[in-house]
This record gives structure tokens, sequence and C-alpha cells, in this order.
């Protein structure tokens, strides 16, 4: 099981939900990010773009770890792991 | 995917806009209300009137934080249907809508103008939202960024690229300019379903003749300042910041380059330099009158490294004689320490007998005239940065 943490931005696109858990096999944050984006598409599209790319100003953290410091979309999620989606630096 | 996306993206959510606005209604008779979009780098901004256009009510903003590049009011077929192309610079770039008037919009769902995947290319911006012919109303057109065509047949609902722009031999040489690889102007031909034109910066003018199928490059006569002296004329490459047409008279164009003032009077065939009398042929935006074709507006920047208006002074620039000459029209604006700029969408007209005219400018300034240019005045002056202003008119109950 994952527990991917989602923005207060974002929360709309899931229900007004703030937490979606993942019961399937996620074995990278790519796999994840499908998976959220199973449960809803908009969510997913506001994280990555239309090739499959992190947005510029969108940080992915696992168990504490940017992504971008680790293995990208390729870092591994092990079960129980909880992803945060957070707003990057950066304002409009 | 393809069908999932488009049932979410009917089922509309309607949220409430965080400004509470409410139209403006007339006990018990449906009341005529003017609009006045405006896009800024920080939300959209509706302001609404009466047909005197003397007094206008400030609502928003909307899509807070967020860019509104483009703006359509589309009263086609029965319909009162606003979009709004907002794009926050986390989350990235959405379509929205709203059926009354600006009041409530669609709450964003799954991205609805995307690129496919094996075009290698991901959705920047959208440059602009066009509303097709008369005789098309669920048609729609959205110019984005990075430069592309895309086409709605069911009201904006679901969007396809066009293949004919989007695999275009030249598309690999397009370049950005210094707003990004925009396609930012659509130009239909009211008279021939098979015609339509687009402009892009930088790429220049395209046109089909066959319904969008091909595109052949039409800039013929239109310098490209910022390439090497004899290259200057290239076939394609311009940095094209506008063109405007009048439906009556739907072949001939006016051009407003990166340096060059164009018209042409064969469908882009050729182009002749109509700079007579201005104080610098660069700038952004261009703005046909509703009913003369004739008569073309525009806002002259003194140059591309000093995007500023020309000797400090707020200057909209008239012709009537479709560019023989140029006037200035002042009455009502800086003369001085006015360093503006105005935007290639920021320039707009309402479609009354006298015409009302309005800009934005880059420093949160909005200007109206109620006498096609004659006198201006103020109408806000302390918006977020204004990049897109559009009229309409509502009724509301």
């Amino acid at each position: 099981m994952i527990t991917v943490e989602l923005p207060k931005a974002l929360c709309s696109y899931a229900d007004d939900k703030s937490s979606l858990v993942l019961e399937e096999s996620c074995p990278t944050v790519r796999d994840a990010l499908v998976a959220v984006g199973r449960k809803s598409q908009g969510a997913l599209d506001r994280i990555m773009d239309e090739q499959g790319d992190v947005r510029r100003h969108v940080n992915i953290f696992v168990n504490g770890e940017n992504i971008r410091f680790l293995n990208g979309l390729s870092t591994p999620t092990r079960d129980g792991a909880t992803i945060f989606v957070i707003a990057a630096v950066s304002g409009g | 995917m393809k069908k999932a996306r488009a049932k979410a993206a009917a089922k509309k959510t309607r949220v409430k806009a965080k400004a509470k606005a409410k139209p403006t209604r007339a006990s018990g008779s449906k009341k005529e209300e003017v609009l006045l979009l405006v896009g800024t780098m920080k939300g959209a901004f509706i302001l609404r009137s009466d047909k005197s256009r003397k007094k206008w009510k400030v609502e928003g903003p909307h899509f807070r934080g967020e860019a509104v590049y483009a703006l359509l009011h589309d009263t086609r077929a029965g319909r009162s249907r606003t979009f709004a192309a907002t794009n926050s610079m986390h989350w990235g770039p959405t379509l929205r809508t709203s059926d009354d008037n600006g009041v409530t919009w669609s709450e964003p769902g799954p991205q609805t103008v995307r690129f496919p995947a094996e075009s290698g290319r991901a959705l920047a911006q959208i440059w602009q939202i066009a509303p097709g012919r008369a005789t098309e109303p669920d048609v729609l057109y959205c110019g984005v960024e990075p430069a592309a065509l895309f086409e709605s047949r069911d009201g904006g609902t679901t969007w396809e690229p066009n293949k004919g722009l989007l695999n275009h031999e030249h598309q690999p040489k397009w370049q950005p300019g210094g707003g990004g690889l925009c396609l930012h102007t659509i130009v239909l031909d009211p008279t021939n379903p098979r015609r339509m034109l687009i402009a892009m910066s930088t790429g220049g003018v395209y046109r089909s003749d066959d319904g969008g199928k091909s595109w052949r490059a039409r800039n013929s006569g239109v310098r490209a300042q910022f390439m090497p002296e004899a290259q200057r004329y290239p076939e394609f490459g311009q940095c094209v910041h506008k063109v405007v047409h009048h439906p009556s008279r739907p072949g001939r164009l006016f051009l407003q380059n990166h340096w060059g003032l164009y018209r042409s009077d064969d469908w882009g065939d050729s182009w002749k330099d109509i700079a007579n009398g201005v104080p610098s042929d660069f700038g952004f935006a261009m703005q046909m009158h509703p009913h003369d074709p004739d008569t073309v507006y525009i806002v002259p920047i003194e140059a591309d490294m000093f995007r500023a208006t020309p000797e400090a002074k707020l200057r909209v620039y008239r012709t009537r004689n479709a560019g023989a000459s140029w006037e200035p029209l002042t009455r009502g604006l800086p003369q001085s320490g006015a360093y503006e700029n105005v935007l290639r969408d920021a320039l707009t007209a309402d479609s009354f007998d006298s015409a009302g005219i309005y800009f934005g400018t880059r420093s949160g300034k909005l200007y109206g005239s109620r006498d096609e240019g004659g006198t201006w005045t103020e109408i806000a002056n302390a918006l977020p940065p204004i990049v897109c202003v559009k009229t309409g008119t509502a009724v509301s109950a």
C-alpha cells in the first residue's frame, strides 16, 4: 500500500481528498503516479505533462527525499511509502 | 482514455468565483450587459456595464495567481459561453468555461487541449481562443505554445490538433520569440470554409486553402530584422505579432510585425509596407474597426530593445484609409512619463455603432474609448500586468 499526499490545490480533482491510498503494486514513483491517474486523470494532468514529465514547478518527495535527487520517476517505492506532491518555490 | 477524458470534460462542476460576482440584474426583465474580459498575469477580471459603457463594475480576480492569456465570449447558436485559458505556474495550462457570463467557472478536470504523445511536445500555454465561422457554431480553435492549432467541433468539450501544422516540414525550424513559440492569431475566411490563416512568433504567416490539411508560408515582403542582412526576407521565420482583417473584405489583411507594419490585398500572397507616419513600426497590438474595413488601430512601441511607448507618450494610432496614413489618438491618455507597453491581445473593440475601443497595459492600466478612439478614459489603473482584453455582450435574466 502506498499513500499519495496531494496539495490543497489538487484536492478538488480527487473528490476533495488530500490523501489517495493506492492498494495496487507500484514499484516506482512513475507507477504510483499512473495509479493516481486511474483515480483522477485531472490530478495527474496537473502533476505531469502529456509527455510524462513532472511539471517544472512541482516537487515529489518519497519518504522525505525529493525524487529529483534520487532516481526521478524511476525511484523505487516500497510498501508503506508515502509520496508527497508539493508546489515548488515559485508563484503567480 | 480519450472517451474518459471527453466524458470527464463534459461533466462540468461549477465553482463559485471567490469574487462572489453577480451579474447586473433588472427586476423582472432581461438586461443586456456589455462585458470587458481582461486577462492578466495574476488572473482574469470581468468588467460589466450597460450599453452606455460609461461606468464599469470590476469583478475578480478569477483564477487567482494564474496567468490568463486568452479569453473569448461565444454567443453563437444561442449559447452564452465564456472561455478562459488559465495557466498556473505550478499546475500548468487549463481551458475553462462559464455558462453564466463569468459568475461561475468549470472546475478543471482532465486536460482537454493536449498534444499526442508521439508529437514529443507538451502544452505550455493557450494563446488564443477563436470561434469558428457563424455557419459552424460548434467549431472553435485554439492557438497554443509550442506553436500548434487545435480544433474543437463540439463547442469546446474535446480538441484535436491540426495535423497539417503539427507535422509541417517547417516546424523543426520555427523558433521561440521572447514570449515563447506561440501560435497567437487565427483568421478565418467567412466566405470560403476551406481557407484560413494563422500567425506565429516566430514562424510567420501560414495559410490553408484546403480546410487545414496543408499550409503554405505567406510572408512575401515581410521583414525579419533579426536575420543577417542578406536573409531578411525569408520564406518563413518572421516574428509576426498580429494579423487582423474585416469580414466584409476578408482578403485584405493588416499585419503588425516585429519591426514592420504591412497590408496584403491578396490573402497574404504579398505584403506591402504601410508604416506611413508612425513613430515606430515596432509593436504588438493591432485591432480592426468593427464596421469599417479601412480603419485599424495600433499602439507603436519604441523598439524591441526598449519596449515602451515612444517619447514616453501613450498614443494609439489609427488609420482610416487602410494604412495610407496614421493619426495619433491621445485625448485622455498620458502624454508624458508614460513608459507603457500594450501586448498583442490587449487591444480590442466592441461592436456598437459608435465603436468602443479598449486596451490594457503591462503596468495594469485599462483604458476605453466610446467614440472610436477620439477620447479615452481610464477604467482601471492598478490591475496586474494585462495580457489580454476582449469584449462580449450578454443577456442576464
